[in-house]
Parts: C-alpha cells; structure tokens; sequence
C-alpha cells in the first residue's frame, strides 16, 4: 500500500517537472469531467489528468508513467460508445485535446496532417475551400477527434462507397510505451515493412498514443440526390439492401430505420417520413450528372421491385437536408421516448438483415423492453437502441443481457461484435463468443510486442485468458448466465 | 456457390506440417505458386516446403454481399475467371507473374496493379483471414464483413508480411461490380504535363481507373457505365486532342502483368519507386521510366548504386524497392531500409507471432 502511495507520489512530482499546473488535474471536481466516455453506465476517476501540448510533453509522460509502471488511459473527444477512455484508477488519463492544430494542408496530393486532438468535422471544414473533404463522418462529426477516430477506426454514414477510417488515413505518428515517437505508414501508396499502420487503427490505445494524423481529402462529389422508401414489412426492406448492391450500385449511404425509430424521428425532426411504414431506407447516391441520373433509376426501380411502397426523391439540398436530418436526430430523437437507451454495434452480412431483425423483435419480447433500428444497413452494420429504464430494478442489467443476446446472434450470423465503437470496456466478455483462446492469444502477443507490461489502457479491448475461461465455465445454453445478479464488469 | 475450381482441403495436413517443424526448430519456405520467387530476398534453402498449392476452393461467394472467402492456394487465375462470370472483379487489379500465382501470395506480397491509385489497394480490400500461427494453431480473424473492429486488424498484416508472420490458409476479399465499359485515351504529354492532366480529371470526377505515362505518351484508361464514359468523350477527343487506343485491354494486360515492352527490355536492375504523387520530375531518372497511380508509382531501369537511388526516392519522401535484379545486386536488400525504431517493432512482432522464427525467415528483412 506504502509503496502504491510513494510511486503516485514520485509521480506527481515527476509530472509537475513536465507540465504547467493548470495542466495536470488532481482535484476530484476536476477529474469528475474525466470520469467515464460517451457511455456513461461505466465510471472511474483516475489518479490524474495530464493534457500536454507537445509531443516531447507526451513523450516525458509516458516515460514517466512507464518507470513507475502507471497505466496510462489515452483520451480524445471522449465521445466513445464502448468505455474505451475509461480510466483505470490506479492510472492517468492522457487527454489530447490541446493538439488541436492543422499542420499542413496539401492540396495537390490531397491530403492534410493534423494533430490528434483536431475534431473529425474541423478537417473538412478547412478542406472546403479546397474543394476537398475528410470521408468518414462518424454521426459524432462535430465533437469526437481524428485521434479517437483512428484509435477507434471511425466509420460513417458514407463509408459504404468512401472506406472507413482505416482506408482514408495515410500516416500516423505514435508515441510508443518506451516514449519513442514513430512514424507509421506515409504520403505515399505503399510503405515498406509490416501494415502497423493498419495495426494501430482501431487498436483502442491499446499500442501507442497517437500524436499525428496524415489523412487523405477526396473532391466533392458535384451533385447528390437521396432517395426514401417506404416499407410494409421489414423482410422487404432488408431484402431490398441486397437487391441495390447487386444491381451494381454502390450507394454513398444506405441507412435504414425501423417503425419505432421512424415515429420517434418524426416527432422529433418533421423529416416527412411515413408513420404508417414498418421500415425505410435512404439511399445517398453521388457524381457526375449523367452518372447520377443513371443510377438514381436504377435504384428507385430496385427498390419498386423489392416491394417499396412508396419511393421519394428528394434533388434540393433543401429537401435532402429534410430527409436526413430524421436520420441524423434519431439517437437524440430515441433519447425522448424513453428515459434510457443502450446503443448496439454489431455487423452481419447483409444478406441476413431481415433474418437479424426479426430475431431481435422476437428478443424484445422476451425480455419485455422495446427496441428501436437505425442503421448503416449497405454495411450491415447494425445500431439496435434498446430502450430501458435505469431507476428500475435491473432494467439496465436485462438490457445488458438483451444487447449480449443481439452481439452472440450477430457472431452466430457470420458478423460481429462491433462494427465501429470498439470493444473498449463493454464488449469485454463478447470478445470470448467471438474469438477462442487461441485467437486472443494471439492479440496479447501483438499487444506485448508493443507493450509488454500493459500499461496502456489496460482492461480494454482484449479480455484476459482467464476471464474467457471462466465466462466459458459459466456458459449454459443462449450466452445466459445462470447468476445474473453477480456483477459481470 | 458451384465453381470449376477445385475445391481440397488440406488444413490439417499443414497444420501438422506446421507442428512437426515447430518441434524440429526447422525453418519452412511457405510457397504458393512460386512466381514471385525472384521479389523480395530470396527464401530460406531448405525442402521443408509448406505447399499452399494443394489448399484450393472458394469457401463463401454470394455476389449481393460483394465478398468472397477463397482458400490460399486457389489461383489468381481461376477466381478472376469465376468473379468475371458474375460481372465482379478483384479492385486491387493484382499482377500475376505465372500462371500458377495463388491468391494466398497476392496477399502475402502485397502487390497491386494499375487501379490501386483509383480503387484502392489489396490492403484497402481485405476483409478476413484464416492461418496457422506461430503456436500450430489455426486461428480466424475478421470476415467477410467490412465494418469489424473486434480485436487488432490481423488481416492487413498479413498484408505484405512476405510469409513472415505466418501461413495463410483462406482469405476474404472485398469486391468490386465490373465496370460496363472501359476505355483508353492515350495523349501526347511530357511527365509534368501528365500528372497534372491526372490531378486534373480526378479533381473534375472523370471515372479514371488506370495511368500509365511512358514515352511522352499518356495512357489513361475511364471506367464506369456506357452512358458516363460517352458524356466525357468529346472532352478527351476534342478538348485534351486524345485517340482512343484499339488493343487497350492488352495494352492493360502487360502493364499489369510486366509484359510491356519498358519491362520486356529491361537488362539493368529493376527499381520501383513509391513517391508522392506531385513528386516533380526527377532529372536524374529520366532515363527509362514508366510512371503508373497518377505519378505515385514509377519504374526506373537503372544502374545509378542502390544509396543514391534510395536516398533520392527518401529526399521526396517515398521509397525505392529492388523490384527484379537482385541476381545483379545481391548484396542490396531489396526492400527499403526502415528507421531503426521501427526496425526494432517489427522484430519484437516478430518473436512474438513467430517465436520460433519457422515462417520464411529472412525473407522480407534479415533478422526478420
Ligand atoms: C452521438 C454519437 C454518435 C456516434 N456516431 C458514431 C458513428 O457514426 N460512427 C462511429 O464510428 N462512431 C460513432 N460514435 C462513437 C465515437 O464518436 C467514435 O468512436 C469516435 O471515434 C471517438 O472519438 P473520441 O475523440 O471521442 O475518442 P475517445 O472517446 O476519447 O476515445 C476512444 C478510444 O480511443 C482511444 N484514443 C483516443 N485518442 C487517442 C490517441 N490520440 N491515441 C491513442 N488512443 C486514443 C481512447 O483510449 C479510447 O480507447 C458516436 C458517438 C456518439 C456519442
């Protein structure tokens, strides 16, 4: 214990050498802001908060924590969904948000370098009078940073036809536990060497702290439309998903909303959208005039042929705006019917989203709690919103256990877990359905080859052999667990 | 999904392979259809050849996902056959260097072909993978879904990684709808004018998919529908004063596949270099040149020594690779030098995925 108090101690004292006060939170009301992400049913005050400016600062810090073997928690916008910036009490958190400068805008290789801190919407701003753009547009734009979005590998509403995250950064610099800063990846289109590039995107700040961002800018498309259409029942709506796909249309997005989403949206947003559908879909197609036009008819016969009652074009900004703004204002709208909602992440072959969905209605019911979809159905990535009541006797654990049921039926149905919020601390215990022992063996040893005394957000991401084992033990029939009432977080 | 390819399953068997050399410490060569035996340094000598040619047959195909899951050892050839009857292709454009090439050493070179500036990379398109590990045992990660951030990205490290972190078994590919109609322009240009001819029409949204500059002359080939490809047409013919070249899916065909006469006529050592793309001209290389991905990608054939062409490519920010001419340099490794802290993490990767350094050592690096 004495030893625990000198080593926080002789941290404090060594951070107070690197950072100005101002810097380095200690104050309990000053952690507080610190204490959880964007999903708050997980919470933990740290031993500090540091928020340096530079990357010496970052590199003095880890080297600090690392001789002290303090954990360090790196921390972006704090916009994540899945606990990732979660502090570790006994360790720091590393908040990026004073790196919030545009280094470098090149406009003939289309690119831009950023520090991590800088907000994913702020890229495109600045690219605008370029003429350019940042892709991924995680519906988190205006708050959560290129840093938690390569940590995270962000993706977006239009990241069916542009990439995620991981396709649209070219370099990264990260500082690693041993406080050596490199350089991953390039400005140009093949780095020598293993893809760690690829390896530190969406590693959860599990393998570095990420201090620098090249991204890759694309023109702006020269002209939208968006389609909706409505459905009578959800299996149409599903198949309808395929149907555009395979008429070899790549769509910009491809959202899709279920009955109760499209009431709550409605109420909320006065999108236009029909009360009386069981599901819609909203289709973004881009390019060129004579290309659009072209697939904005093939698109809107698709969806005629897979049942669409009713098909919208919506060609002013005015009108499109209209349409998404349903889609955009459907968490918060979500938010407004019911006290509490637990967002899911999972991903399936498209093929099964009508299958998927049903399954989920049919879980509702068994465990009595409503549940309401909207989704980035061309990916197949789903965002089931469970709705429950956290001041009721453990609605918020039946949900939990409703949202297991969804991730082991998305592993089941060739999918998985997390599509884009990352495993972080939620989706610990899935990690066991989704990979066997072997397999996350084999994630510890990359996180050793980087880190080999776990300091960095330790507890995230990958789940310690034994808890899978005894997860595994406990295992009965459908992923429940016989004692739900032992906590399992 | 039926298929003429051959479907053998021959996990089992590797694996053992795997195990008993594990046991033995006896290094392997991994090998698919051995037809980039000459790209990279050359394989450990030994007849403990892990043979990926007789693990063959698609796993998963349903067109509407735009994925398939394919064994390793299953041929470049064959799968484009089959996704081209479902009018899908391959984005990545991989050469193929032999008739034999295998799927499984597309994605353990990491080569992709003259769309790669456009639709991006081999890397950019994988969506899962299937090995056995430095342990013996066969491990999966991520599938044929393209949103998946459960645990690190095995799959692009694989990417590239020579053979070195461990044996592929299946992989699973993103695809692409094959465009309805292509169609190649070639203009009269000097390198400069080239690049920013290309800046050009990207920034303008022409459908290109490929460019390829040699000799004065731009090659630029346009993808997309009938109708989006005759709406740019009089802007090529009679603005940019283009012809349109007759054999262009040859012409594409040798590019890809190193057929063309720039490469056919080669005696000096073959050099690729990875640059920005507004990399100016560089006098020093004007000699034979051939310049692909909008400036991204050029070929030089030159005797100028390996530093000088490294540090060259280096002052630009990019990279030179010993493509072909390692029997004349055989001293120069034939990938470009990493700094020596990374250096250092790909070796630490390396002892933990591959502790017992069996999985083609020394291929990529030496020491790795
Ligand atoms: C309303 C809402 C909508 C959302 N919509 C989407 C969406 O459409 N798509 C999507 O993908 N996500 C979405 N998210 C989730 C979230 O915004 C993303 O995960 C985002 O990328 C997190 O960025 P952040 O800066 O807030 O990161 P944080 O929450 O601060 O951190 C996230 C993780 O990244 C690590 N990290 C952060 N910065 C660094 C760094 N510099 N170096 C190393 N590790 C770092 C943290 O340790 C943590 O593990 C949404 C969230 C909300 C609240």
């Amino acid at each position: 214990m004495n030893t625990q108090l000198e080593s926080h101690n002789s941290l404090l004292f060594a951070l107070r050498e690197i950072l100005e006060e101002k810097h380095l939170l200690t104050d309990k009301e000053d952690l507080k802001p610190y204490e959880c992400d964007g999903l708050s049913a997980y919470q933990c005050l740290p031993l500090a908060v540091v928020l340096p400016e530079t990357i010496e600062e970052v590199q003095k810090i880890v080297r600090v924590c690392e001789s002290l073997r303090i954990p360090i928690v790196a921390r972006g916008a704090g916009t994540g969904l899945s606990g990732g910036a979660l502090p570790d009490e006994g360790g720091i958190i590393l908040g990026l948000s004073r790196f919030n400068n545009i280094l470098d805008i090149d406009d003939e290789n289309m690119t831009m370098r950023v520090q991590p801190g800088v907000r994913n919407l702020a890229i495109s701003e600045a690219a605008a009078p370029y003429g350019l753009y940042y892709a991924p547009d995680p519906s988190s734009q205006i708050a959560c940073s290129i840093g938690g979005n390569v940590a995270e590998n962000a993706g977006g509403v239009h990241c069916l036809k542009y990439g995620l995250t991981v396709h649209n950064v070219l370099e990264v610099k990260i500082v690693t536990v041993e406080g050596e800063m490199i350089t991953l990846g390039s400005n140009t289109l093949d780095t020598p060497g293993y893809d760690l590039l690829a390896l530190i995107t969406g590693s959860e700040g599990m393998l570095g702290i990420i201090v620098e961002v090249l991204v890759k800018l694309l023109p702006r498309p020269p002209l939208t439309k968006v389609l909706m259409a409505a459905f009578d029942n959800i299996e149409d709506a599903g198949h309808a998903v395929g149907a555009i796909i395979s008429a070899g249309v790549i769509p910009a997005g491809l959202e899709m909303m279920d009955r109760l989403a499209i009431q709550a949206a409605e109420a909320f947003a006065h999108a236009g959208y029909p009360l009386d559908a069981e599901a819609i879909l909203l289709c973004e197609l881009d390019g060129n005039k004579e290309q659009l036009n072209e697939q904005v008819s093939i698109v809107a016969d698709t969806l005629r042929g897979a049942n669409a009652t009713t098909v919208v074009m919506a060609s002013s900004k005015e009108e499109q705006a209209k349409l998404w703004a349903g889609r955009k204002a459907a968490f918060p709208a979500v938010g407004r019917i019911s006290p509490d909602y637990y967002c899911m992440d999972g991903t399936i072959p498209r093929k099964n989203i009508a299958s998927v969905l049903k399954r989920i209605n049919e879980l509702s019911e068994k465990y009595d709690l409503r549940v309401a979809n909207v989704f980035h159905a061309g990916d197949g990535n789903l965002h089931p919103l469970i709705l429950f009541d956290a001041n009721r006797r453990g609605e918020l654990k039946k949900a939990e256990r409703f949202g297991a049921d969804i991730l082991e039926l998305c592993v089941k149905m060739g999918g998985t877990i997390t599509g884009e919020h990352g495993v972080g601390r939620e989706k610990i215990d899935q990690m066991c359905v989704q990979f066997n022992l072997d397999e996350l063996t084999q994630f510890h040893s990359v996180k050793h080859a980087f880190d080999p005394y776990e300091l960095l957000n330790p507890g995230k991401a990958v789940p310690a052999l034994h808890r899978c084992a005894e997860l595994g033990a406990m295992h009965v029939h459908n992923g429940e667990l016989p004692h739900p009432e032992i906590p399992r977080f | 999904m039926p298929s003429a390819i051959p479907s053998r399953d021959s996990s089992l068997e590797l694996q053992q392979q795997v195990q008993s050399s594990l046991d033995l410490h006896s290094p392997l060569r991994i090998e698919g259809g051995n037809t980039k035996a000459f790209y990279g340094r050359p394989a450990v000598q030994t007849s403990n050849v892990l043979d990926l040619q007789k693990h063959t047959g698609v796993l998963d195909y349903d067109p509407s996902e735009l994925a398939i899951t394919i064994r390793a050892g299953t041929r470049l050839k064959d799968l484009e056959v089959l996704l081209a009857s479902h009018q899908q292709m391959l984005a990545f454009e991989p050469p193929s260097f032999g008739i034999n090439s295998t799927i499984g050493g597309v994605v353990a070179a990491g080569i992709s072909g003259p769309r790669r500036a456009f639709s991006g990379s081999i890397r950019d398109a994988i969506l899962g993978v299937e090995m056995i590990n430095g342990e013996g045992k066969i491990v999966h990660f991520g599938g044929q879904v393209m949103k998946n951030v459960a645990g690190y990205d095995m799959s692009r490290l694989m990417v590239r990684s020579m053979g070195t972190l461990g044996a592929i078994l299946s992989v699973s590919l993103r695809l692409l709808p094959k465009p309805e109609k292509e169609i190649t322009y070639v203009l009269e240009r000097t390198q400069k004018e080239a690049f920013i001819g290309s800046q050009k029409w990207r920034r303008d949204h022409i459908p290109m998919s490929a460019t390829t500059w040699y000799r004065g002359k731009l090659y630029v080939r346009l993808s997309g529908t009938e109708i989006t490809l005759n709406a740019v047409e009089s802007h090529f013919l009679n603005v940019e004063k283009a012809e349109v070249l007759a054999d262009d899916v040859a012409f594409w065909l040798a590019i890809k596949n190193h057929q063309h006469i720039f490469f056919q006529r080669i005696s000096k050592p073959l050099w690729r270099l990875s640059l920005p793309a507004n990399t100016p001209v560089i006098a020093r290389f004007e000699g034979d040149l051939l310049v692909e991905w909008g400036g991204a990608q050029r070929w030089i054939s030159n005797n100028a020594p390996a530093n000088i062409i490294r540090s060259v490519a280096k002052r630009f920010g990019g990279y030179a690779t010993l493509f072909h001419g390692q029997k004349q340099l055989p001293e120069v490794p034939p990938f470009p030098i990493l700094a020596p802290e990374l250096f250092a993490l790909h070796k630490s990767l390396k002892r933990k995925l591959d502790p017992q350094n069996i999985f083609n050592p020394g291929r990529l690096y030496l020491g790795l």
